[in-house]
């Protein structure tokens, strides 16, 4: 396993459980885990689910991905409460994820990672 | 003055305005939003109902961090988060001061720094920052700064996706603010 993974959150519990099927292929090495919709599986995300998803990755360093608003807050909520060290990117959701899943597979150093996923950037 | 006892009342006074008003407030939130934004209210507060039944005799660093909680675990939109982070910023500072418009104070800087917005954004930013930066906060004062919001072009949240669209309507989050304030206002003690 990689040292470092990938967190995923989305709104919906789908999506967020669809985009390691995409991943996985790229990625077989990576650590992956998501945290899709509230704690009743209804449209929109959940602090605790996104806590949990991130303890619960076997990576100590964790890129996180997430959709649209709450998203965002809830992650930067959950990033506060964890001993884990994880980055957030405002990247194009998917595009992010799987560029940095493959990189990571490769072994690319970290900052070489931010690099490629800086034109990705879309807020 | 903010205490334990008087804050329980002002969170059994937000939850019934909520209650009354969550049709309306999903109604607002579905020409610029999603529509959900009473029912998560909703949700919310009953979070936030739940945390406080289960408290006995708490202080008010307890009671604010329980109604923080609530809201966060449980609204599920993006009010949760920040309607969160507000009242965890309160719960913070409160064994400094206990005057409202000092705990309201970093409760706004709060919700900007979470959401990134700013007065004018059409956001719950132009109910909170107003009520927080009068010395004696009025009905009227409340209610020119929901209806401020109507002519704003949405720059945060859901609303921002639709650009000059956004304009002509009250922002929903704008409005449950002044329910949270109304309820303070009716709330004896507290000011």
């Amino acid at each position: 396993m990689k040292k470092v993974g990938i967190i995923l959150v989305s709104h919906v519990p789908e999506i967020a459980n669809g985009i390691p099927k995409l991943l996985v292929q790229v990625a077989p090495d990576v650590s992956l885990s998501s945290a899709g919709g509230t704690d009743d599986n209804d449209i929109g995300t959940s602090m605790e689910k996104i806590l949990s998803a991130i303890e619960k990755n076997e990576a100590e360093e964790v890129l996180a991905f997430y959709d649209i608003g709450s998203s965002k807050m809830n992650l930067e909520l959950a990033i506060e409460m964890t001993d884990k060290q994880v980055h957030l990117y405002d990247t194009a959701f998917i595009e992010g994820a799987y560029t940095a899943a493959t990189l990571i597979q490769a072994g690319v150093p970290l900052d070489e990672i931010e690099k490629q996923l800086a034109p990705l950037k879309i807020k | 003055m903010l205490t334990a006892e008087n804050t329980k009342k002002w969170m059994d006074s937000f939850y019934r305005k909520i209650e009354e008003n969550k049709d309306y407030l999903s109604e607002l939130d579905t020409p610029i939003g999603d529509g959900d934004h009473g029912n998560n209210m909703m949700r919310g507060m009953d979070g936030v109902k739940n945390s406080l039944a289960q408290l006995q005799d708490p202080d008010l660093k307890t009671v604010l961090k329980a109604i923080a909680m609530g809201l966060i675990s449980k609204v599920g939109g993006a009010s949760g988060p920040l309607y969160g982070t507000a009242f965890l910023e309160m719960a913070k500072k409160c064994s400094e001061t206990q005057k409202v418009n000092e705990l309201l104070s970093v409760a706004l800087a709060g919700i900007k720094k979470r959401g990134g917005a700013t007065e004018g954004d059409k956001t719950m930013v132009d109910v909170w920052s107003p009520v927080a930066q009068s010395n004696a906060i009025t009905p009227k004062i409340i209610d020119d700064a929901i209806a401020s919001t109507k002519d704003m072009q949405a720059r945060k949240g859901r609303a921002s996706y639709l650009g000059e669209r956004s304009i002509g309507h009250l922002d929903p989050g704008a409005v449950s603010s002044g329910y949270l304030f109304t309820a303070l206002l009716e709330t004896e003690g507290t000011l």
